[in-house]
C-alpha cells in the first residue's frame, strides 16, 4: 500500500490541476461567449465539444445498453457481474454529455426548449429526445443500487416490475441515439469527406458503439479492478472480447463494402491528412480485431486491455474524424481547438471518472442483487470455468 | 406568390450600397472597416465580394426547401409562403445545426455576446409582406439586383442568357441547386469563379436525413417486438430448465 501512495498523489494533482484550467476556462465561456472559449467560427460551427464530449460520450457509454440486452433481453446471465458497473458508466456518460451541452449551447438556459417547441424533421430534435429519455431511464436503472444501499424494499419492488419494459425502452432509446448521431452528419453531403460521408453512416455509428460498449466495459473492469483490489472478471472478459473481435469483423466489413460501393478507395491514392486520419481509423479497429480473434491474446488481461484502449481510440479518431478533421477541407477552413476548449472537455472526463470513482466505493456496484447471489454463485463458477475452457 | 432576387453579376459595379442599405434596414453598423470585410458574418448580412475584375453578392439563398428550417430542432427556422425564410430568435437554443447543415454557409453567430444569435438575411420579409421591394434591390442603383416574383425573375434571368449568349455563362444559378431557392445568380464565368458552391445536386437537402428519420417508427414497433419476443424465448428457456433442474434433483432425491 505504501507504494502506492505517491503515485496516488500524482494522480491528484493532475486532477486539481485539471480542475483548477476547466475552472478558468469556464469562467473565461460565461463571461466572453463561445467566441472567447473557443476557436469555433461561422465556416466551422462545430468543434471538439460535439465531436468528443457529445459524440464520444454518448458512444462511450453504449455499453450500458449493450450489457442490458445482453443478459436481460438475451438472458445471457453470466455477464451479470459486469452489468451494474456498465449501466453507471452509461449513466455517468450520458450526465457529461448534458454537461458538455450546457457549454456548447449558445443558448444553455433552452437547452428545454427541444421538448417543448417540435420539429419531428430534425435529426437534432431526435438526438435531443433520446438524451432526455434515455437519461431518464439511466437513471432508473441505476435506481435499485441506491434502493438497495439504503435497504428500501418497497420501492425496490416497484422498480423490478417495470425492469423489463425499462431495458427494452432503453435498447430501442440508445439503437436510436446511437444511429442519429450519424444520421446528423447525413446533411452535409458536399461538407464532408468522402472516406467518411456515406448514406449507411447511421448504421456505422450504430454497430461502432456497440463495439466500443464491450472495449469500455473491459476497460473499466481492468480499472476498476486495480483500484479496487478485486479479481478481474477474466473469463467473462474473454467472451466477450470474441463478442468483441465478431463485431469488429462485421463493422469493418461493412465499412469496406460501403467504400467499394461508393468507389471511394481510389481516394487513398492521394497523399492527404484526410487519407493518413483515415487509415489509422481503420487500423485502430483492424488491429484489435486480428489480436482478439487469438486465445493467447485474449488470456493476458495485458493484452486484452491494450486491446480494449486500441478499440476506444480507433472509436474516438472516427467520431472526431466525422465530426471535426473530415470537414474542415468542405467548409474551405481549419480548425484546431482552443486551450480552453481542451480544459473543459478534460475537467468534464476528469470529475467522470472521480465521481465513478466515489459512486463504485460507497454504492454495491460490483456485486450482483442479494437475493440472486446467494444461490447463483457455485453455478457461476461452474460457467466461468466452462467459458474459460472453451477459449 | 413567392417572391425571388435577380442578381446580375455583369451588371454589378461593386459600390455595395446593397450592404449599406442591408445594414440600415437590420440596425447594423456600417462603415469603410466593415465595407471591407469580404464575407458574411453576424454584423453582415450581405457581402460584395470581388474576384478579380468581376463582383459577387452573397445573401441567404431563401431555399424552396430550407436545409437550415429541416434541422433546426426548435422550429426557429420558417419558410414563408412568400419566399423568405424567417427566424425566430427567441425559441433558438444556439445548437448551430443550421449553419452546420446550410449548403451555401449562409448562417453566421453572434459568437462574442453572452446571449447570443444566430443572424441570416430573411430577403426582408417584413418590407416583402407590406408590399415593398427588399432594402438590397431599392438600392441598387445599376439595376444588378432585382426583386420580384420568381417565376417572371427566373424567366427574365433565361431571357438574358438566351439574348447575349456571349455575355453569359449558359446556366441560371438558383433555379435548380438544392430543389431551387429563391436568389438567381447571373454570370460571365462559371459560377465556382465568383466563389459559388457548385457541387451542390438538385435533390434539396432536407431529404438525405429524411430517409433515415421517417423509418424511426418502423424501427420503433418492430424492436419492441423484437426485443420482447426475445426475452419470452430467452427467459421461457431459462424458466423451463430452472424447472427441470427442480424435477430432475426430486427424481435423484427419491431414487435414493
Amino acid at each position: 500500500m505504501t507504494s502506492k501512495l505517491p503515485k496516488i498523489t500524482v494522480w491528484r494533482v493532475i486532477f486539481a490541476a485539471i480542475l483548477a484550467c476547466g475552472l478558468y476556462a469556464t469562467y473565461v465561456r460565461v463571461m466572453y461567449g463561445l467566441g472567447g472559449a473557443t476557436n469555433l467560427s461561422d465556416k466551422f460551427p462545430w468543434g471538439l465539444w460535439i465531436a468528443f464530449d457529445v459524440m464520444c460520450g454518448v458512444g462511450l457509454a453504449a455499453g450500458g445498453f449493450t450489457l442490458v440486452a445482453m443478459v436481460h433481453i438475451f438472458n445471457i446471465e453470466k455477464y451479470k457481474p459486469i452489468l451494474r458497473p456498465a449501466i453507471l458508466t452509461a449513466f455517468l456518460g450520458y450526465m457529461l454529455v448534458v454537461v458538455g451541452l450546457l457549454y456548447d449551447l449558445g443558448r444553455p438556459d433552452r437547452l428545454w426548449h427541444p421538448l417543448v417547441m417540435w420539429n419531428p424533421h430534425s435529426v437534432m430534435f431526435e438526438v435531443a429526445w433520446c438524451v432526455t429519455l434515455y437519461t431518464t431511464v439511466l437513471f432508473l436503472e441505476f435506481l435499485p443500487v441506491v434502493f438497495e444501499k439504503f435497504g428500501l424494499h418497497k420501492p425496490l419492488e416497484w422498480i423490478h416490475q417495470i425492469s423489463v419494459p425499462l431495458m427494452i425502452l432503453g435498447v430501442l432509446l440508445s439503437t436510436l441515439h446511437q444511429s442519429s448521431l450519424g444520421s446528423l452528419f447525413l446533411i452535409v453531403p458536399e461538407k464532408l469527406y468522402p472516406l467518411w460521408y456515406s448514406p449507411i453512416l447511421p448504421l456505422l455509428f450504430f454497430i461502432s458503439s456497440i463495439a466500443v460498449g464491450l472495449a469500455m466495459t473491459i476497460f473499466e473492469s481492468w480499472h476498476s479492478s486495480r483500484a479496487f483490489g478485486r479479481a478481474l472478471e477474466l473469463p467473462l472478459l474473454m467472451s466477450m472480447a470474441r463478442v468483441l473481435a465478431v463485431v469488429l469483423s462485421v463493422y469493418l466489413w461493412i465499412r469496406l463494402l460501403d467504400l467499394s460501393h461508393r468507389h471511394a478507395f481510389e481516394l487513398l491514392k492521394q497523399n492527404r491528412i484526410e487519407t493518413w486520419l483515415f487509415l489509422l481509423e481503420i487500423a485502430l479497429m483492424a488491429v484489435p480485431m486480428v489480436l482478439l480473434y487469438q486465445a493467447r491474446i485474449r488470456r493476458q488481461p495485458g493484452a486484452l486491455y491494450a486491446c480494449a484502449v486500441m478499440v476506444v481510440f480507433g472509436f474516438i479518431a472516427n467520431r472526431v474524424n466525422v465530426g471535426t478533421t473530415g470537414l474542415e477541407a468542405g467548409s474551405g477552413t481549419h480548425y484546431f481547438p482552443k486551450w480552453t476548449e481542451v480544459a473543459i472537455t478534460l475537467s468534464i472526463v476528469a470529475v467522470g471518472f472521480a465521481t465513478y470513482r466515489m459512486i463504485a466505493q460507497y454504492f454495491p456496484i460490483f456485486e450482483v442483487e442479494e437475493h440472486h447471489n446467494a444461490n447463483a454463485g457455485p453455478e457461476k463458477n461452474e460457467k466461468e470455468a466452462d467459458s474459460v475452457a472453451v477459449t | 406568390m413567392p417572391k425571388a432576387i435577380l442578381y446580375d453579376s455583369t451588371l454589378c459595379i461593386g459600390c455595395k450600397a446593397c450592404e449599406a442599405a442591408c445594414a440600415e434596414r437590420w440596425g447594423l453598423p456600417y462603415n469603410e472597416q466593415i465595407a471591407a470585410e469580404p464575407q458574411l458574418s453576424a454584423h453582415k448580412l450581405t457581402a460584395v465580394d470581388t474576384y478579380g475584375e468581376r463582383f459577387s453578392r452573397r445573401l441567404c439563398m431563401n431555399c424552396i426547401q430550407p436545409t437550415c428550417a429541416s434541422v433546426c430542432p426548435v422550429g426557429a427556422l420558417q419558410k414563408t409562403s412568400l419566399g423568405p425564410v424567417t427566424y425566430d430568435a427567441d425559441k433558438c437554443m444556439g445548437c448551430r445545426y443550421c449553419m452546420q447543415a446550410c449548403p451555401f454557409q449562409v448562417p453566421t453567430y453572434e459568437w462574442n455576446s453572452r446571449l447570443p444569435r444566430m443572424r441570416k438575411c430573411n430577403m426582408c420579409y417584413e418590407r416583402q409582406s407590406a408590399g415593398k421591394l427588399t432594402a438590397c434591390a431599392e438600392a441598387c442603383p445599376v439595376g444588378a439586383t432585382i426583386n420580384g416574383d420568381w417565376d417572371e425573375l427566373a424567366q427574365e434571368a433565361r431571357r438574358r442568357i438566351a439574348e447575349k449568349p456571349d455575355q453569359y455563362y449558359q446556366k441560371v444559378y438558383g433555379i435548380t441547386e438544392v430543389g431551387g431557392t429563391s436568389v438567381f445568380y447571373l454570370s460571365a464565368v462559371p459560377f465556382e469563379q465568383i466563389g459559388l458552391r457548385t457541387n451542390l445536386g438538385q435533390e434539396p437537402m432536407p431529404e438525405t436525413t429524411w430517409r433515415v428519420l421517417e423509418l424511426i417508427p418502423d424501427i420503433v414497433s418492430t424492436g419492441t417486438v423484437l426485443l420482447g419476443g426475445i426475452y419470452w424465448i430467452t427467459n421461457r428457456r431459462a424458466e423451463v430448465a430452472r424447472a427441470e433442474g427442480a424435477r430432475a434433483e426430486g427424481a435423484k432425491k427419491e431414487g435414493r
